[in-house]
């Protein structure tokens, strides 16, 4: 008998595809995604590794691809910005062994810094889109992706979310299946995207494009469940799931495959009801599409502009339900999450707000330095940040306007790199706060190039961020222990007063690793 | 089997275990032949902040997460975060709270004051049990295991045989924390009202 258990979304993602025969997997940790890659990481015949950013994690996978395996790449739902620049020319090449690409979406942002919604990227990029309502839809829905990859010459998204992603929920499993290596055979025409190729390469993308809506019509992840002849809802993702809770006598058109979004079904099941709602989380991506084919439908705008959608909206709107129970409770105090007990990366942040100190932050455990007690942090946009946008701070402040970038070892690794050999070929004299605890924290200590082990504990080189700068053209890069604030704050007023490009690498292992190893 | 679905809010804090007990409690409704999910929020969890867990079974379960107002039991492992969920309680349901206290850094800074009126406050909200779970936890060996001394607490209300919990518990945990959380869950158990 199949094996049944409870599963979170995210590991029946990583169960899914390991039966659909992946050979490689790859990643860089963001929440909500971060699960799938180390469930990955937990399968032998799987070739898993954290890559430094999203963008080389999609570029490894494509490569992977070329050579004929089955490839999973995922991503929290900000990381495909930063590989948006091969997904785009990754549609127009088409893929030899299939390759899904999860999103991990997240609406109520829990851990991220917007609500971005990536089916607008599946519309954007032309990337057929499936989007699993549960793990067991999720493993289902992770292989079925695979096929439709290599039966249409296309990279495939798999777009989860939160509620989906940290959900354990019922899964049957199955076992793996040995997908064979597809023969790779040299074919510039294809995949070497000079204008003359993509131009033609164009015309395959549209053909495709007929061809998978086509199939967004008449799969079987698309339908109709035909209840009261009155109302009918169109909904896809979680929200199926709150719509049957808080609506059951209600017909439901099921949007599973939500790219390229299956005109014709809409219209069928339009048809066959009455009134017509669209539940859906983020933007008004269902909605908008109803409304250009005509037809009336409401729900979307009405209901939820912000954040994550839940049963109880559609019990008050809708059924005009109430439990009858008092509302929260007033004046209960805040319990913000704060840096561990020992963090060695907390001083820093009392000498930079206690020197009146700019500073440009970024994406980590440090982003809570913009919260009380410390208030230190001036901007935090996204990966790598900091460091470039202290370079334009300085460009145009006023001379006694002393400011900072400040990102970690891995986000340094990720994108903050590049930002330093700009800052030195431009001349500026920015000074960058690396702070270095030797692993990526915030994600639940993810190994990175600073590490010296990889995803599945074997050992590997550590780069030294300090010799990694002075190649790049600091010459002025100091280390500082984190424990010590007089010592800290010496060197930061002597390096933001500094007319040349400077780096305090703050070197403490983060506590965490060094209590639990 | 009727169609009606438990709905259980677990809160704490970070770091006393809420994931591992949902796990097990999800676990346990499962084996008991019911659909069940479990859907928490991860991320910021291990640095001290507030951490919720839904954990919901039956006969079929549709959405991961319990409406605000229908919670059957709002177990809390901290009693400052069993009153900022309280409104996840339905009306008539019962708190099941560790007589525990974690002071936020609002708190600790000045800035706010701890609750001195928790109890009364909560029993506007419905039923208040108050169990001694992390110093039942102490008298078994340690404070950690003050999650599955709430478990125990919370073992009483519902018609499973305690073999069924300790089999989920012990699948859980290695082999070492076995005895504390066996003695741990035994002692909640015994203090548990039913």
């Amino acid at each position: 008998m199949p094996e049944k258990k409870l599963m979170m979304g995210n590991e029946a993602v990583a169960r899914g595809a390991w039966e659909a025969g992946v050979r490689v997997s790859t990643a860089y940790p963001g929440t909500p995604a971060t699960e799938i890659n180390e469930y990955m990481s937990t399968y032998e015949d799987v070739d898993t590794e954290w890559s430094v950013n999203e963008k080389v994690s999609l570029e490894v996978a494509i490569g992977a691809s070329l050579m004929g395996a089955r490839v999973l790449c995922s991503m929290k739902q900000v990381g495909v910005n930063v590989a948006a620049d091969p997904l785009f020319s990754l549609v127009y090449t088409g893929i030899n062994g299939g390759l899904v690409i999860v999103t991990a979406d997240e609406p109520g942002l829990h851990s991220s810094q917007n609500e971005q919604d990536n089916r607008y990227y599946a519309m954007f990029a032309q990337v057929p889109m499936f989007e699993p309502a549960d793990a067991q839809e999720a493993r289902d829905m992770v292989k079925r992706a695979f096929e439709v990859s290599e039966q249409f010459d296309t990279p495939v998204f798999l777009r989860m979310t939160t509620r989906v992603c940290h959900t354990r929920t019922v899964v049957e499993c199955g076992e793996r299946t040995e997908v064979p290596l597809r023969p790779y055979e040299k074919n510039p025409a294809k995949y070497t995207m000079v204008p003359s190729h993509a131009y033609r390469r164009h015309f395959d993308v549209e053909k495709r494009m007929t061809k998978l809506i086509a199939l967004s019509d008449t799969c079987e992840e698309n339908r109709i469940e035909m209840r009261s002849p009155d109302f009918g809802v169109v909904t896809s993702g979680v929200c199926y799931q709150y719509v049957r809770e808080a609506l059951p006598d209600y017909s439901v058109l099921k949007i599973g495959m939500s790219y390229p979004i299956p005109n014709q079904l809409i219209r069928t099941f339009a048809s066959q009801v009455k009134y017509l709602y669209v539940v859906e989380e983020n933007r008004s991506y269902l909605e908008k599409a109803i409304l250009v084919l005509g037809i009336p439908v409401e729900g979307k705008e009405q209901l939820l502009r912000v954040g994550e959608f839940n049963a109880g909206i559609l019990k008050r709107r809708i059924m005009h339900q109430d439990s009858g129970q008092k509302g929260p409770a007033q004046n209960v105090p805040v319990r913000t999450p704060g840096f561990c007990k020992g963090c060695g990366h907390k001083f820093i942040f009392e000498v930079l707000a206690e020197n009146n100190i700019t500073v440009c932050g970024d994406i980590g455990c440090y982003g809570l330095a913009a919260l009380p007690p410390y208030n230190a942090l001036d901007t935090l946009i996204c990966m790598g940040a900091s460091v470039g946008m202290n370079h334009g701070v300085r460009k145009v402040a006023p001379k006694e306007l002393k400011s900072v970038g400040v990102l970690g070892d891995s986000t340094f690794f990720h994108s903050g790199m590049t930002n330093l050999a700009n800052i030195v070929f431009n001349k500026s004299d920015a000074t960058t706060i690396i702070l270095d605890n030797r692993i990526t924290a915030m994600t639940g200590h993810q190994p990175n190039p600073s590490t010296g082990h990889n995803v599945k504990g074997l050992e590997s080189p550590a780069l030294d961020i300090e010799t990694l700068c002075r190649a790049l053209g600091i010459k002025h890069v100091y280390r500082v222990d984190g424990y010590k604030k007089d010592e800290i704050k010496a060197r930061v007023l002597e390096e933001v007063a500094r007319p040349e490009a400077s780096v305090i690498i703050v070197d403490e292992k983060c506590v965490m690793v060094k209590k639990h190893g | 089997m009727s169609d009606q679905i438990i709905n259980i809010l677990a809160v704490g804090v970070g770091g006393q275990g809420i994931i591992r007990l949902s796990d097990i409690l999800a676990n346990v409704a499962f084996r008991c032949g019911n659909d069940a999910k479990k859907s928490e929020i991860h991320g910021l969890a291990q640095r001290g902040g507030s951490v919720t867990s839904h954990i919901r079974w039956g006969k079929k379960v549709f959405s991961p997460i319990i409406t605000e107002g229908e919670a059957d039991y709002v177990l809390a492992l901290e009693e400052l975060e069993a009153l900022r969920y309280a409104h996840f309680l339905k009306p008539g349901g019962t708190f099941i709270v560790n007589d525990f206290r974690i002071e936020p850094s609002s708190v600790l800074e000045g800035k706010a004051e701890y609750p001195a009126d928790i109890d009364a406050r909560l029993a506007e909200y419905g039923k208040v049990e108050r169990i001694l779970g992390s110093a039942i936890a102490k008298d078994a060996g340690n404070i950690k295991a003050s999650n599955i001394a709430m478990l125990g607490a919370l073992s009483k209300h519902f018609d499973i045989l305690e073999a069924t919990w300790l089999e989920v518990i012990k699948e859980s945990l290695p082999e070492k924390l076995h005895e504390l959380n066996e003695k741990a869950f035994a002692a909640g158990r015994a203090a548990g009202i039913s």
